[in-house]
């Protein structure tokens, strides 16, 4: 970001990026995930009936860490105009490098009783390999989770972007990506568990992994995660770098003959997607227990998709309403009906491109305008498209040319 | 290939005519105790009598061999028929004992078997027992290969015989016939041959296997031409393969390239025409089955325009009611048509059942071509390299000479203008995507003859024949063709080299990495277009 004349100090620019009702309802939130779950689960009796049982906390839980990743994808697909179907590498990429600290943590209360991670002792692995050095400590393992998966983004957005591939190439080319990392780490020989990946921890920097107060803890982190990648996204939008972003979402080729070189806008916005995907990971693993290949398969990155068309594109919250939406709707229809889930699954894509080009909260604020209008007929006419930015307190930015279509 | 061997053989018998009689001096002996003793037996009797043999051994190796008295006999069933003059005995004597072999003389008895029939009159009889010889001979056969090489005068068996022969003399004394073997041998492409003079070039303990250092390096010579003629196969073998997954990628990818490249709608649901068309093959199985059973093995014909029309109707439905109101959106167009394959796997789950149905293949796609000895084509593959060019012809056609190909390139090239001219748009643009899922479902039915059908299939070509038309070039028929075959060929090639999996990532990682150098595919179209 240039700078500007009168620089406003970075801390107030992040508070004005929200508005007062918005921060009500994020300090609400953090409330309620970092007091009253874990006063809800560890000091209320099983049988009371306010009492958040384990199956809620996993979870909420595993919803909060996909939110993450919903609003890394709006970031990206939403502001830049840039649809990944990558993203679920980046995730798993946290998930695995975090991975390799807990299975490090296992110790030797492993089936073989061996330093080594289960699975090297079966494949006679004498020693860990290179990429394994260090895992087994906690701050190497942290590190591990924001730089690989950035590295791999930056370089391979580097080539993507500079050969100004985009759209649906650029989808197709991501989409191949995660597909060929799948094959890859499905072989033994990778160093990453083959087919089973890593599974049966048991500790987290010497806390049972199992234990309620851990649970909780890694629950309040992944909030805590969610808010922050929200206070960031925002107040990235807000910013002259969101602005730019979107316009050249709307056209590139404009925003090249202004001047700027679309380049490192987007491979910022796509590098810092990928690193909030890979943190969302590493809180996920620990909290499901497993990380296995299949988190990079083909569907998986395309549900994040349908998670931010559901919520609605382009409004941050959107993504996490979809996320929970979809989630939920999952966890239901999985347990009750499975034969039918992929017709729901199948009939949310086909619902939401055809008539929720908004997605849920595009929905709301059109029923809201349109009862507002309703009761004060003299206000001008609602806007046919509704701007994507749902609890916008500043100037309206410059009316988006073509919405959020890519 | 033995007991085909001794049918063929039966057969020839009961053609044959009349015998003269064996001397009974000769029979008696193959009823001694020990193994040895019978196996001089059977040597000295093919040396007195070779066609006269023939009966005797053959009923020797089924173990219906016996001794009546001091006579041995032949047992079939009720008769007994005297071995030596070959007429049946009536009354039928009592048996006083069987002669019974173990597996050495069986093993023994087969290869003698074998070279009789070298003598038969009839070649297709003499090839077979040439080419059996040819891939393992011993020394005790060598009298009677000389004797069969001296009448021989077919020069494609004669030269099997000169490989079973230089076999036989390996184990010879004399190192002046062991270097000549060696180079006789030097013409093979048998991966068996090779192993054997493999053999000789190494050390037993402190000693040479082969004693005779110009008989070492004879073989070294003979080893490297035979592994070279064995790697020419292998690659031919290779680069056939690597045509025959081309030709599945660009039945998998001509449709796409009709409804991507042509009209630029992403058709995630592609995968799954191809399911569509897949489960009309087997469909059209079941219903030959129940009606015309006769004629189960040309279901396939039935399949083909069966498969078209299923493939080209839910094309259809797609474009009327979800692709319609999506053009100029391509991401919306991906993710709504991704919705759709979800919703026809679990459609196909529901109907056909979560496991995979069985198609199989008729009977005039079994087998394949011999071209080599270690180089088999199967018909199955060849038939549908010759279906995808088939294929690709009638588009070819369709796009290129028919009115309704006139209107899709125009469509294609200016909408706007083809509109004005009086084009309907509208109603090309859904019959271009009907065609499209058409030929997918084609290559379904292709697909139905090699892999597994059932609800999961289509998934596994989605990314693959995207690869083919990124990689090609929209709007291009030549740029898929080309991007197939390549695709085809280096994955098979690679798949020589590194394994299935990494050749895969490989082939992708070189896609990635060709894009970025020619982000407009193979065949980009030439022109002025307005990116965006």
């Amino acid at each position: 970001m240039s700078s500007s004349p009168a620089r406003t100090p970075f801390i107030v620019r992040l508070g004005r990026s929200f508005d007062a009702r918005s921060w009500l309802l994020v300090g609400l939130f953090a409330v309620f995930a970092l007091i009253v779950v874990p006063v809800l689960h560890l000091l209320l009796p099983p049988e009371s009936p306010l009492h958040l049982s384990t199956y809620f906390i996993t979870l909420t839980g595993k919803i909060l860490c996909y939110a993450i990743v919903a609003v890394a994808m709006d970031l990206i697909w939403g502001y830049g105009g840039i649809l990944s179907l990558g993203h679920g590498l980046f995730f798993a990429l946290g998930g695995y490098t975090f991975g390799m600290y807990l299975m490090r943590e296992i110790g030797r209360d492993g089936s073989y009783q061996s330093d080594l991670p289960d699975f090297m002792v079966f494949l006679d692995w004498q020693e860990v390999p290179w990429f394994w050095t260090g895992s087994e400590h906690f701050v190497w393992a942290v590190l591990l989770v924001l730089i690989v998966p950035a590295l791999i983004a930056f370089v391979f957005g580097f080539f993507a972007f500079r050969s100004r591939i985009k759209g649906v190439y650029f989808s197709i080319i991501t989409q191949a990506l995660t597909y060929a990392a799948m094959l890859l780490f499905f072989r033994n020989e990778t160093g990453f568990g083959g087919n089973n990946g890593f599974t049966d921890f048991k500790r987290i920097l010497g806390y049972s992994i199992t234990a309620p107060e851990t649970r909780v803890v890694l629950f309040g982190l992944s909030a805590l995660a969610l808010i922050g990648t929200l206070l960031l996204a925002r107040f990235l939008v807000t910013s002259k770098f969101g602005r730019i972003l979107t316009a050249i979402r709307d056209s590139e080729s404009r925003v090249m003959f202004i001047g700027y070189n679309p380049l490192w806008y987007k491979l910022f916005v796509w590098t810092l997607s990928a690193m909030l995907c890979a943190i969302a990971g590493a809180l996920y693993v620990p909290q499901v227990g497993i990380i296995n290949p299949s988190e990079m398969a083909v569907a998986n990155s395309i549900e994040i998709a349908i998670w931010v068309a559901v919520g609605g594109r382009g409004t941050l919250i959107g993504a996490v309403i979809g996320a929970f939406i979809v989630n939920l709707a999952k966890s239901w229809f999985t347990v009750s009906f499975p034969e039918y889930w992929l017709f729901f699954l199948g009939a949310l894509f086909i619902v939401s491109t055809l008539w929720l080009p908004q997605g849920v909260v595009g929905l709301f604020l059109r029923l809201r305008s349109r009862s507002r209008q309703a009761t004060r007929p003299a206000t001008s006419p609602a806007p046919r498209a509704p701007q994507p930015t749902p609890v916008e307190p500043r100037p309206a930015p410059p009316p988006a040319a073509k919405g959020a279509r890519a | 290939m033995r007991t085909i061997g001794a049918i063929v053989f039966g057969w020839l018998l009961s053609i044959s005519g009349a015998h003269a009689a064996i001397d009974p001096a000769l029979l008696t002996p193959l009823a001694s105790a020990g193994n040895d003793a019978k196996i001089t037996a059977i040597t000295a009797l093919v040396d007195a009598a070779q066609r006269e043999a023939l009966p005797v051994l053959k009923a020797m190796a089924k173990g219906s061999l016996a001794l009546a008295g001091e006579r041995v006999v032949i047992v079939d069933g009720e008769h007994v028929i005297d071995a030596a003059t070959n007429t049946e005995i009536m009354p039928a004597p009592e048996l006083t004992e069987s002669i019974g072999i173990n597996n050495r003389l069986r093993r023994e008895l087969a290869s003698t078997l074998a070279s009789l029939r070298l003598f038969s009159n009839d070649r297709e009889v003499r090839w077979d027992a040439a080419q059996e010889l040819a891939s393992g001979t011993d020394a005790e056969l060598l009298p009677l290969l000389e004797k069969a090489l001296a009448s021989e005068t077919d020069p494609e068996i004669k030269a099997r015989l000169q490989m079973a022969h230089a076999q036989g003399s390996l184990a010879s004394s004399d190192a002046a016939v062991r270097l000549n073997a060696v180079r006789v041998l030097g013409d093979s492409g048998d991966p068996n041959i090779c192993q054997l003079l493999q053999a000789l070039t190494e050390k037993n303990g402190d000693s040479w296997v082969e004693p005779d250092s110009a008989v070492r390096a004879a073989a070294g010579t003979s080893i490297r031409a035979i592994e070279k003629r064995l790697a020419f196969a292998e690659n031919v073998g290779r680069a056939f393969t690597g045509v025959s997954l081309a030709s599945i990628l660009l039945l998998a990818a001509l449709g796409l390239a009709i409804t991507y490249g042509v009209m630029g709608v992403i058709n995630m649901a592609h995968g799954e025409l191809l399911m569509v068309g897949a489960y009309s093959a087997w469909a059209m199985q079941g219903v030959f089955q129940a009606y015309l059973p006769n004629l189960l093995d040309w279901y396939l014909l039935a399949a083909i325009p069966v498969g078209f029309l299923a493939a080209a109707l839910v094309g259809v439905l797609m474009e009327r009611v979800v692709i319609r109101h999506l053009y100029g959106r391509p991401l919306e167009t991906l993710l709504a048509t991704w919705g759709i394959s979800l919703f026809l796997i679990q459609l196909a789950r529901t109907v056909f059942g979560a496991q995979n149905v069985e198609v199989a293949n008729p009977v005039w796609m079994a087998g394949g071509i011999e071209v080599l000895p270690n180089l088999l084509l199967p018909w199955n593959r060849i038939i549908i390299i010759g279906f995808s060019v088939a294929v690709l012809a009638a588009m070819w056609a369709i796009l290129n000479l028919s009115r309704m190909g006139m209107f899709v390139r125009a469509v294609t090239q200016n909408r706007p203008m083809a509109g004005c001219v009086g084009v309907p748009t509208g109603r090309i643009d859904t019959m271009a995507f009907g065609l499209g899922a058409g030929i997918a479902g084609l290559g379904g039915v292709a697909l139905s003859q090699i892999a597994n059908v059932g609800p999961d299939m289509g998934q596994g070509y989605i990314v693959d024949s995207f690869m083919v038309v990124v990689l090609g070039g929209v709007g291009q028929l030549a740029g898929a063709v080309w991007a197939a075959l390549g695709l085809g060929v280096l994955t098979k090639f690679l798949e020589g080299w590194t394994g299935a999996v990494v050749a895969k990532i490989a082939v992708l990682v070189i896609i990635i990495i060709f894009i970025q150098k020619r982000p407009q595919g193979l065949f980009a179209l030439k022109g002025r277009f307005v990116e965006s």
